[in-house]
């Protein structure tokens, strides 16, 4: 039981991690219909600047979230101006490679700017891990469960509730139609991308310290990332959040009950399987009749 | 990349025959020793082979200083294979072929070595490598021989320090690369040697953010200690998890994390976890009647003199070879046949690394006093004692 108890802990403090990222893929695609390769590589740039300003400039805390956040946001904005909007001709698999291609760049311009060797900093607190039967928690797992619930909770009360929201998402659903009736699509799209790049940003922050940070650790993330979004029904921010959820607690049982050898296949079997059950993800249903 | 290098070398060599002075007449007269060197410079493995080229053209330019060798002075001929084993083994031919050198030092990584090692015996010219990997000099081959610890001394060391404590039961999480399949290959295989079972045998990979997992199973196996074979950042990845599940046996992590750079990432997470090293990391703290201490001394300050930065140990393992190279080759007339014979005489010969005793069956020549091993006490190391 009390193992049992481990494996889950572990599972979901990975697994929220994996949700984060999930949520950062799935909620571009949503707006844009885009599968963002350099996801990855903006949780590295959180992470990294979080080590810079955190623990390089002693900034507090909050400040050094925020400005991180901003500086990977502006990177998002960036990207989409440079490199997605002058494409001539915008055809999807054009836009995934140069997002592939973005994302070796980020990653070799951070380590010019960063170096080879991984970084680490301390835990946003220093409280002892909890004791719950047995098993122990880390108080940064639930930072980053609890921050997760947060940006699940304010996208979806700004894709309900708000106009702007409401506008991404018509302009999702049909980007045309959207800018008849007066909805400015492309800065639509330009804030689906800063946004995105915002919520990898945390992910990386929030990770930071569990694990080392390095200029090459966004590709393995990102991978990961994009089959709990894949899992969960890309393009569904509750389908991103059950789908890392899962990746994460397969991968921990796996280990626990099967073999740490064999991690990542049992949890890529069990992705295969899912998705030749259910193509369109766990919650991505009625996503796919709304195009 | 090569043409430029190849005017550094000229501009280096040029140098380092000026620099010869009093000897610089004796030089003029003697055609010089070309010895080729072959290390990954750039890429993956350059905090291998940066400080290995610096190393050689130190100690090159040490000797040349000196008078050369019999009053012939040395000539680096260095190439940058990046660690992909076709490079090296295009620059090995071309230093056969088109450079004429008499030996060669490196490559400084496993597989790049063993593609090239071929080469060197069907040319009969002798290969001082310094890449740790096993199979380079085992089976031996006439031509081929090493500077760096074999992982067998390093599973001896820590073994050795169990046994001390009557540890009869052990777990081991291993990283999923080829150093760490290495390492898991030599625990696995030595355990009964030194009365050790091997109760829980987990493994990750080199990118896992967490590995609470695997130690809480090798936890449920209940063994007396665990030993961590990896590189960073892995091994301090599970420094955390240790201390986040509150396991108390002694944990025993690689020769691989042996670097500052380990306390800095696992923090107060690494404190009293032991390790194998190499001497060269807890050079101050050895004792005076250390053999190899005023040789660490002098290539710790030589180093750091010249190039202003930390030293390592893999430095040490160009450092060695350049050194048996030139002790070999003192009376050999630039014969490669004599050289060879003569690195396979080498005896007690006081290197960074170790002591080395090369003999026709072992062409590694270290003994178990490569190793030390050391505690994290307080961020620092500490030689341990008892």
């Amino acid at each position: 039981m009390q193992e049992f108890l481990q494996y889950l802990f572990s599972g979901l403090t990975n697994g929220a991690i994996y949700a984060v990222i999930a949520l950062g893929f799935s909620m571009l695609y949503s707006a844009t219909k885009l599968i963002n390769f350099a996801q990855g590589e903006f949780v590295m740039l959180g992470a990294l600047s979080l080590v810079s300003l955190w623990s390089g400039l002693h900034l507090p805390l909050p400040i050094a979230f925020l400005i991180s956040v901003a500086g990977v946001s502006i990177a998002g904005i960036l990207l989409e101006r440079l490199a997605i909007r002058s494409v001539r001709v915008p055809h999807p698999i054009t836009l995934v490679i140069i997002t592939v291609g973005a994302s070796i760049l980020l990653r070799g311009v951070a380590m010019l700017a960063w170096g080879k060797d991984s970084h680490s900093v301390r835990s946003f607190s220093s409280h002892p891990p909890f004791d719950i039967a047995g098993a122990t928690l880390l108080p940064q797992s639930l930072w980053i469960l609890g921050v997760t619930a947060a940006v699940v909770a304010a996208l979806h009360f700004f894709y309900k509730k708000t106009l702007t929201g409401k506008a991404m998402e018509a302009c999702a659903i049909n980007k045309r139609a959207a800018s008849i009736l007066g909805v400015p699509s492309e800065r639509m799209v330009m804030l689906a991308f800063a946004m995105s790049a915002a919520v990898g940003a945390m992910a990386g922050i929030l990770i930071a310290p569990v694990t080392m940070c390095g200029y090459d650790m966004g590709a393995m993330l990102g991978l990961k990332g994009f089959c709990a979004a894949m899992l969960g029904g890309v393009g569904s921010s509750w389908g991103a959040i059950a789908g890392g959820l899962l990746l994460g607690v397969l991968e921990s049982l796996g280990v626990g009950f099967i073999s740490s050898s064999l991690k990542d296949a049992i949890a890529f079997l069990l992705l295969l399987f899912i998705l030749y059950v259910r193509p369109s993800g766990i919650f991505g249903a009625g996503e796919v009749h709304r195009f | 990349m090569r043409s430029s290098a190849r005017v550094f070398l000229g501009v280096l060599a040029a140098l380092t025959l000026t620099a010869g002075g009093p000897f610089a007449s004796a030089a003029r007269a003697a055609e010089p020793y070309k010895i080729g060197g072959i290390f990954s410079v750039t890429g993956p493995n350059s905090f291998l082979g940066d400080p290995e080229k610096k190393t050689m053209e130190m100690v090159v330019e040490e000797i040349n200083a000196q008078g050369g060798i019999d009053g012939h002075p040395l000539e680096a001929v260095i190439y940058d294979s990046e660690g992909d084993p076709t490079k090296a083994v295009l620059h090995a031919n071309k230093l056969l072929s088109s450079d004429n050198v008499i030996a060669v030092m490196g490559p400084s990584i496993t597989p790049t070595s063993l593609a090239i090692v071929p080469i060197f015996e069907q040319n009969k010219t002798p290969l001082v490598s310094c890449a740790a990997g096993i199979k380079i000099t085992d089976p031996v081959k006439p031509f081929v021989f090493k500077t760096a610890q074999n992982d067998i001394l390093a599973v001896a060391a820590i073994y050795k320090h169990m046994q001390k404590h009557g540890i009869k039961k052990i777990g081991i999480i291993t990283v999923a690369s080829a150093y760490g399949e290495s390492g898991k290959e030599q625990l696995v295989g030595q355990a009964s040697k030194y009365g050790l079972e091997i109760v829980a045998k987990e493994s990750f990979d080199a990118k896992d953010t967490d590995m609470t997992a695997q130690l809480t199973k090798i936890r449920k196996e209940q063994p007396e200690a665990i030993v961590c074979w990896g590189t960073n950042p892995g091994p301090a990845v599970v420094a955390k998890n240790v201390q986040q599940l509150g396991i108390t046996v002694p944990i025993y992590q690689s020769h691989g994390v042996a670097s500052p750079k380990f306390i800095e990432l696992a923090g107060d997470a690494a404190e009293n976890m032991l390790l194998p090293t190499g001497k060269i990391l807890v050079a101050d703290l050895l004792p005076d009647d250390d053999p190899q201490k005023a040789v660490l001394t002098k290539y710790i300050k030589d180093f750091t003199d010249k190039y202003k930065m930390p030293v390592s140990g893999f430095g040490g393992y160009a450092y060695d070879a350049l050194h048996l190279i030139a002790t070999a080759l003192k009376g050999s007339n630039g014969d490669r046949q004599k050289i060879r014979d003569a690195l396979e005489k080498v005896n007690g010969f006081v290197g960074v690394t170790g002591t080395f005793n090369f003999t026709p069956e072992d062409h590694n020549g270290l003994g178990e006093d490569a190793f030390v091993m050391v505690r994290i006490k307080n961020g620092k190391w500490e030689l341990v004692k008892d």
